[in-house]
């Protein structure tokens, strides 16, 4: 398996990571060994089994539905890169 | 003092041999001298810990204190602590303070334990030799030239120059017992769940689990004692009693059965480690456990199979660094997109971003079923090995790492030479069962570890054929040459 400059690209953006063009040479190198690492769990036989999602089978645990946490939007915000009024600051999105 | 087991220390503490605020100063006067040269430190927390310190001395003085009052120790960088940085190895993480502490952390502070900082490690526990760091690369105490291991490079490094008497340690893929191997200390990854992930930050949530770094298995027992347990905080934290792990230690080893897996013995282990691991399992006939051969024979899928699975989570769980809420944030976005793309870029490095490619990758629409399912099902097959395994035998032994270590920089470049290294700890993570790296014999001079593999919920066993080798040898007291002040 061997991925493409167009590949990492639209991985990189599907990923929200901005890649510059001359870096997509050695990244498109790199995930290709990986997938070809990868590449053996194909040659494994896995009909009829059950893929497993937790490594003790366990079943996801409910809570009972109490207010269990005070508000802490003050605490939070203050490691904001940016925040105005109680809200997080981001680039206009709708004109 | 620096080579005193945390028992001894908590004794000389409560007969008044010294104060906490004596031992901490000890230490922190250790990592002021010594890690220039080692790195094993991103953030020595001083004016905390001898606060802390004081209060233990309180607590010791009134006879409120427990086993651990007052001994100093260091938090992996990945653990979150209320008022003090948590970089997790990352410029994405360069400012951040957390507002709360993880419950790994809380529960050592309500122990009296006391933080001296945080540990180096590799950057979000992604890689095997501590390079992968935005503060450095650790070296490692017994060869400054080559590498700790990783991710948990720093907490490795620190307590095998016993900069502290013990450390926390994340392990996902062998983080833990890997760099405790090269390093030369005890390091025990529990059962998943056993411990609290509350407030660890995530890198592979079906994988990760914290564990104690120590000296001995005997300070293991002790940390873990109070690091395990059930935690509503942690959707997957196990709801099982925690036993004391210090009362069957030194339980008689007559008729235990250690299976040795023939693929953890093959091609690609170093010689001098193969010799030092077979001295140790000679000790363990010799405390009376009958030894036989057993298979896992699909050993030779974990690391492909970790590769699909570790990054299609890390994948998912670094979105969350958006450059909004906390973490990086770029210059002047033009837009949303521009801010995501472009914090994400200059806040992560190389090796987090591969495998955020490569997790996404996996998880995109038509790849799903051929990566990240098939990974599943074969991690069902794996575990598999396991289950049989453990109808024969009681513990599984075998080398942590296939050599004692490499140089710095000579597997940077090729991250799939380097994702090799990890190939006897990763099946261990797939199935979630519980290790432990113990020193052997040094091979050619340099730390081996010999890891010890158990059922689930088998701490309590694993530390006590553990430390069962540590009264029958000293190979856990060899320590680098150069940490003497």
């Amino acid at each position: 398996m061997s991925l493409d400059h167009a590949d990492v690209k639209k991985i990189a953006h599907l990923a929200r990571v901005d890649l510059a063009d001359e870096q997509m040479e050695s990244i498109a190198k790199d995930l290709s060994n990986i997938l070809n690492l990868v590449e053996q769990m194909s040659t494994v036989d896995t009909a009829g089994v059950e893929p497993m999602a937790h490594p003790l089978h366990m079943v996801q645990r409910l809570r009972s539905d109490e207010v269990t946490e005070t508000d802490a939007r003050e605490l939070f915000q203050s490691i904001a890169p940016q925040t105005d009024a109680g809200l997080y600051l981001v680039p206009k999105v709708i004109e | 003092m620096h080579n005193k087991s945390m028992t001894e220390l908590a004794a000389g503490l409560r007969v008044g041999d010294y104060s906490s605020v004596e031992l901490t100063q000890y230490f922190l006067d250790r990592i002021q001298q010594l890690d220039s040269g080692l790195n094993s430190f991103v953030t020595v927390c001083a004016n905390e810990a001898l606060s802390a310190a004081q209060a233990a001395d309180v607590q010791l003085q009134t006879g409120q204190a427990g086993l651990l009052t007052g001994i100093p120790i260091a938090h992996k960088d990945i653990f979150c602590t209320q008022g003090i940085r948590t970089t997790c190895g990352s410029k994405m993480l360069e400012n951040f303070v957390s507002p709360y502490d993880a419950t790994v952390v809380a529960r050592l502070k309500a122990a009296g334990v006391v933080n001296l900082g945080k540990t180096n490690m590799d950057e979000f526990a992604m890689g095997s030799s501590n390079e992968t760091s935005y503060y450095g690369p650790v070296c490692n105490p017994w060869d400054t030239e080559t590498v700790p291991g990783g991710s948990s490079g720093g907490s490795a490094a620190c307590v095998a120059a016993r900069l502290a008497p013990a450390a926390t340690g994340t392990d996902t893929g062998g983080s833990i017992r890997q760099p405790a191997a090269l390093c030369g200390i005890t390091g025990l990854k529990p059962t998943y769940g056993r411990v609290s992930r509350y407030g660890m930050i995530a890198f592979a949530s079906s994988l990760d689990q914290a564990g104690p770094m120590t000296t001995s298995a005997a300070d293991a027992a002790i940390m873990l004692q109070v690091m395990a347990g059930f935690d509503e905080r942690d959707s997957t934290s196990a709801e099982q009693p925690v036993p004391d792990y210090s009362a069957g230690l030194e339980d008689d080893l007559t008729g235990l059965k250690i299976g040795l897996p023939k693929e953890y013995f093959g091609e690609g282990l170093d010689n001098a480690v193969a010799q030092s691991i077979d001295e140790a399992i000679a000790e363990y006939r010799k405390l009376g456990a009958e030894v036989v051969e057993i298979s896992l024979p699909n050993t030779h899928l974990a690391v492909p199979t970790y590769y699909v699975v570790a990054p299609a989570e890390c994948s998912s769980n670094l979105s969350r660094f958006d450059g909004v809420r906390y973490g990086h944030r770029c210059e002047d976005p033009t837009d949303l997109e521009d801010l995501y793309k472009r914090s994400r870029a200059e806040g992560f490095g190389d090796e987090v971003k591969r495998r955020i490619l490569i997790g996404t990758y996996a998880l995109s629409a038509g790849y799903y079923d051929a990566y990240y399912l098939k990974a599943q099902k074969i991690r069902h097959l794996i575990s598999d090995d396991f289950t049989q395994a453990f109808k024969q035998v009681d513990v599984i032994m075998g080398p942590t790492t296939p050599d004692s270590g490499f140089r710095m920089g000579e597997r940077a470049d090729d991250p799939v030479s380097m994702y090799l290294s990890d190939i006897y700890t990763i099946a261990v993570n797939l199935a979630g069962l519980p290790g432990i790296s113990i020193p052997a014999a040094l091979a050619n001079g340099k730390p081996a570890g010999l890891q010890i593999i158990g059922n689930y919920f088998a701490e309590a066993k694993l530390l006590n054929v553990a430390h069962r080798l540590q009264m029958a040898t000293d190979y856990h007291q060899a320590a680098p040459a150069n940490i003497e002040q």
